[in-house]
């Protein structure tokens, strides 16, 4: 990287993560002067506009893509109409030892005096746990499953290729001729998608003043700049952003900087999960990249060093905090906009081009927590690509991960989407499918398999909570074989998952009639062609997803009941069970035999692997199609990002072995450790899964890096890799370091500050994760060399 | 159905041969290298071996063992009938060495078939010595080809040159390890003379269509570069023989010593230098082998 790129990414590493008030000031003071005054829709809109009308605009020394969404690089918003701090909430996270932010004095008075009293019971959190019912906070709170939607709003989507072919005022073009066709006569719903629309107008106005004002500081600047060289880059960022997004993108430059300006909007509007990705950014800069090429107002040298500070820009930018912390609790940084490489164009072809190369260069010579990154590899990814990925994996911090593009497609036109659609769509977040730009695809929450275990064991009574969560399924004593302990786990299950949907169908409503997100509908089909806010179904597919967490665990435990209770003989289920609620206590040995010698998912042995893709199935056939609010449908997904610990925390010890509140297994990785046949062992049995049912699957495997060595090991990994994606495995990651290394790090984190693992479904800094994630990504299983 | 004795299928091995492939060490071989990295293969009979850092104290050995015990392993008193092993729930006591039909490990090896298919794998047959189980091996041979699965041997050519010959003809690919040229220096590294091995080589290279020459090299005791010339002259005519693998020691041997009760036979071994390594792989190359540095492991 060259002397600018370095400075900036230097500052972005050295600037503390802060929260500032500014969003939430300007908001309340909007909301005091207006609420009442407008439609929602419309006063969502304006809201938007006061924030791009109001908040400080900042261009940093030296940078060429410019918009922060505060004050100050690496200082993150709060979002009190969604949820709202409390004075103690600062207070821990300004003190807690991991994944801190900073909080000044003014801000916390700002709190206590304006913010906390104008917001207490109005947020959506607020308003949310009241309408939710007893049963679903019974559940909730026992830990059988998480809400996204109680921390933040929903989107969790990604944009695809239409801000470079179209600006802002083309999209008011379009408003206006859909506002045209409003039939007040025969649309009982006219007046509502009016006021959609209107408001979607208010958003792109917004945008494009937000953009002027950039120009405007560019151009004061440049006025005030002694060095020529940089007075012209002022000028140049003062073009640039009358430009876009005001129009469609005429080069490589104004591309960037229009996706970043969409970026900010986006993450300004609402805080939705997972911020906003650019998704295909190879594919939609390919044009560009090419064209600049061609006519020599570009080089790959300045393409790469226009990349890298685009990079940097979304590394300014920490995961705004949750809400009702503790100290104990640790968060990621990461924010989760996860762009994606190669891949397939809509037309079906190859979707890799140099850009793509060239992206692999800048995430390696980078390496920054953010963006996060993963490679689509389709049959049609040349191995070229393939393999230039695998080498920047081979580094060892879990970028970029690794995705099958056609069993993406596949997945989504299971779904009923169009093939072009489907192609033209990818993966974000962590393993989520979804169509960029033109799908809402809502995760609603992790869902603890291996708890509901636990209740099928106890006749739905959590002996942790002390209360009676699910329905009573039968004492474990009238438990004859496995079969009686799946049919019990069967109806704790549905149940449960009706609990959670019914609890999402209230939220869904609570969001599509308090909270429409304006500027995130225009980027969205077909928001502006339907009339509907995108929180409302105005998207053109609506999936929303339900985690399932745990399965190698659950298997793992089913696997040693059924060999010690049902096949030897040797302890009862019902002892079995109260040897469980004593943590194994005493039982040692038993311990050690569970997890030494019964049949383990992850080792290709077809025993252990029929219950997983049996528990798979149930919990598939029991939510896939369910509809939601939207018109659209729930999806099961197979992902835990870091709620493995957590839900290990809430559960007992189970009968693979495991000690009561240890973390489950993440991902469809086997239980840490269980698996013992190898790499391809584990592809197989996670194989078993039929991926393409889900939307989205999580496979962690952990090398040492003397498997990867030299050009050998890079085509063994690539052989894996499309081995796995043969079978129609969905998705893969690799840590690449050894649990020495790792052990290092924990005695020594000031010198191991800057090593980056892959936890689930992102990477994280290896010294911020808590001590629990910390010792259980040391734990799994480690494939050395044979 | 022909059965033989194994003591282990390693899936996902990358060294033994091209691609990923899934490798099926037989217990037994007529040699006793020094720095054998496979001791648990020497002998034909099953082993005990302890793992002791797993061990609980749990005591299931004890009133297991119809022998008076639990032993340690190479203890005289114990018979390794394995009866302590299957009952120890932390797997410290296991046996090597099982025995399993053809069919039994067929279904093993056809396991990974899609990795084969991908990468251009397959099974390689290694131990101990597969051709001292020469009908076993004959049947798995046959079993792969008609499964299309791509099989290579791994040997150290002390056998008799006939089954060699037969053996290898239903190979695609024979790993022939070299260990020395002078029988004097070959006879203490492993117990028996280099002729015989040198002989079958010349029979095999003039009948087989791939062979890899393997050498494991041990500082001192293999790293003679008289001998690797004598050995590359010898060879470097034959087409079907161009690739070479230089495989330095690594201590891997040590600590499975250890588990079978046989502490620190090998504390005194090591890899040589990599500058005795480039030179070893000089040799070969001036005689237009292709030659590779395995990895120290």
């Amino acid at each position: 990287m060259n002397d600018r790129v370095s400075a900036l990414r230097n500052e972005s590493l050295k600037a503390e993560p802060s929260i500032s008030a500014e969003r939430a000031n300007l908001i309340t003071d909007f909301y005091r002067a207006e609420e009442g005054k407008h439609s929602i829709p419309v006063l969502r809109g304006m809201a938007f506009r006061h924030l791009c009308e109001n908040k400080a605009i900042y261009i940093g020394h030296n940078e060429l893509i410019v918009g922060e969404r505060c004050p100050v690089p690496k200082a993150v918003p709060t979002y009190p109409e969604i949820t709202c701090h409390s004075v103690e909430d600062l207070e821990i996270l300004n003190s807690r030892p991991l994944t801190w932010y900073r909080v000044d004095k003014a801000t916390i008075d700002l709190y206590r005096e304006k913010i906390i009293p104008f917001w207490r019971g109005r947020t959506m959190r607020d308003r949310m746990f009241a309408l939710l019912s007893e049963e679903w906070k019974l559940a909730y709170t026992a830990g059988v499953y998480t809400e996204f939607m109680e921390q933040r709003a929903p989107g969790h989507t990604v944009l695809d290729d239409k801000i470079y072919r179209k600006g802002m005022i083309d999209f008011k073009r379009d408003i206006a001729t859909a506002m045209s066709k409003l039939d007040f006569v025969n649309d009982l719903q006219a007046s509502y998608k009016r006021e959609n629309l209107r408001s979607f107008d208010i958003a792109c106005d917004a945008a494009i003043h937000f953009a002027e004002r950039h120009a405007e500081l560019a151009e004061s600047m440049a006025v005030d700049e002694k060095d020529p060289k940089r007075r012209s880059e002022l000028e140049r960022i003062a073009m640039v952003c009358r430009r876009v997004p005001a129009h469609a993108p005429r080069d490589f430059y104004e591309a960037l900087q229009s996706y970043w300006f969409c970026h900010l909007g986006v993450i300004t509007e609402l805080n939705g999960w997972d911020a906003y990705c650019p998704g295909h950014l190879d594919q939609h800069l390919w044009p560009f990249y090419k064209q600049g090429i061609e006519e020599g107002i570009l080089t790959r040298e300045s393409a790469k060093e226009l990349l890298e500070c685009f990079f940097v820009k979304f590394n300014n930018h920490p995961a705004p905090p949750k809400v009702g912390v503790t100290a104990a609790e640790s968060g990621t940084y990461t924010d989760f906009a996860n762009i994606n490489l190669a891949g397939l164009l809509s037309d079906g072809s190859d979707g890799s081009n140099e850009v793509t190369l060239l992206l692999l260069e800048v995430i390696d010579e980078l390496h920054l927590l953010q963006p996060s990154n993963n490679i689509q590899v389709s049959r049609k990814t040349p191995d070229k690509v393939l393999k230039a990925a695998l080498r920047v994996i081979r580094k060892g911090y879990g970028f970029p991960s690794v995705f099958n593009a056609d069993s993406v497609v596949e997945e989504q036109l299971r779904q009923g989407k169009t093939i072009e659609d489907a192609r033209a769509g990818g993966c974000s977040g962590c393993v989520e499918v979804g169509a960029f730009g033109k799908e809402a695809y809502i995760l609603t929450g992790y869902f603890n398999l291996p708890k509901v275990l636990e209740l099928a064991l106890h006749n739905g009574f959590d002996i942790r909570t002390n209360r009676q969560l699910g329905p009573k399924t039968g004492d474990v004593s009238v438990f004859k074989s496995i079969e009686d302990v799946l049919v019990a786990f069967q109806q704790q299950l549905h149940y449960l998952i009706d609990i959670k949907i019914q609890g999402n169908q209230i939220i869904e409503r609570l969001f599509a009639e308090s909270m429409p997100a304006s500027f995130l509908s225009v980027l969205t089909d077909d928001c502006i062609k339907k009339g509907m806010d995108y929180n409302a179904g105005g998207a053109r597919y609506n999936n929303s997803f339900i985690q399932a967490v745990g399965i190698g665990s659950i298997t793992d435990a089913l696997s040693g009941l059924e060999q010690i209770s049902f096949q030897e003989k040797s302890i009862s289920i019902a002892n079995f069970v109260a040897i469980l609620d004593q943590n194994f206590e005493g039982n040692e040995a038993l311990r050690q035999k569970l997890i030494n010698r019964i049949p383990k998912y992850g080792n290709d042995d077809d025993r252990a692997d029929s219950l997983m893709v049996r528990v798979f199935d149930m919990a598939f056939n029991y939510i896939d199609g369910r509809p939601n609010t939207k018109g659209g449908q729930y999806r099961l997904e197979m992902l835990p990002t870091t709620c493995h610990v957590y839900f290990g925390s809430v559960c007992g010890a189970s009968s693979d072995g495991r000690l009561a509140g240890h973390p489950l297994s993440e991902g469809i990785s086997p239980v840490q450790g269980a698996d013992r046949n190898g790499p391809t062992a584990v592809i197989k049995s996670a194989g078993k899964m039929d991926h393409v049912k889900t939307g989205g699957t999580l496979l962690n495997m952990k090398f040492t890096p003397a498997l990867l060595e030299g050009e050998e090991g890079i085509e063994h990994l690539a052989n894996l890799v499309r081995s796995y994606f043969k079978m129609d495995g969905h998705h893969v990651q690799f840590n690449v370091v050894n649990a020495e290394t790792l052990r290092k790090a924990q005695q020594n984190p000031e010198a191991y500050r800057d090593l980056i693992v892959r936890v689930a479904g992102y990477s994280d800094y290896f010294c911020d994760l808590s001590i629990a994630l910390q010792e259980e990504i040391i734990e799994r299983t480690e494939h050395a060399g044979f | 159905m022909a059965s033989g004795t194994i003591f282990n299928i390693q899936r996902y091995s990358t060294h033994d041969g091209p691609g990923i492939r899934t490798t099926v060490f037989f217990k037994g071989c007529p040699l006793n290298c020094l720095w054998c990295h496979n001791p648990e293969g020497i002998s034909p009979r099953p082993e005990l071996n302890i793992i002791l850092d797993r061990c609980i104290g749990c005591s299931v050995c004890k009133s297991t063992c119809p022998n008076g015990g639990p032993y340690m392993p190479s203890n005289t008193k114990c018979h390794s009938c394995g009866n302590c092993t299957k009952n120890c729930p932390a797997g410290a006591r296991t046996i090597s060495g099982q025995t399993m039909t053809a069919r039994e490990v067929m279904a093993n090896l056809v396991r990974d078939r899609i990795f084969f298919e991908q990468s251009g794998g397959g099974v390689s047959f290694s131990g101990g010595e597969p051709t001292a189980q020469s009908e076993f091996l004959d049947e798995l041979l046959t079993e792969c080809r008609k499964e299309e699965i791509n099989t290579a041997i791994d040997t150290c050519g002390s056998v008799e040159t006939k089954t060699l010959i037969e053996l290898a003809k239903k190979a695609d690919l024979v790993l022939y390890d070299l260990k020395g040229y002078d029988d004097e220096r070959h006879k203490f590294n492993t117990g028996v003379a280099a002729t015989p091995i040198l002989e079958n080589l010349d029979t095999l290279a003039r009948m087989h269509k791939c062979i890899w020459i393997r050498l494991p090299v041990v500082q001192g005791y293999t790293d003679d570069p008289n001998e690797m010339e004598l050995l590359a002259k010898r060879y470097c005519s034959h087409n079907s023989m161009r690739r070479v693998e230089i495989l330095p020691y690594h201590a891997l041997g040590d600590s499975k010593l250890k588990r079978m009760g046989k502490c620190d036979v090998q504390s005194n071994l090591n890899a040589p230098s990599s500058t005795i390594l480039d030179m070893l792989s000089e040799i070969w190359k001036r005689n237009g082998f292709d030659t590779h540095i395995g990895a120290k492991r």
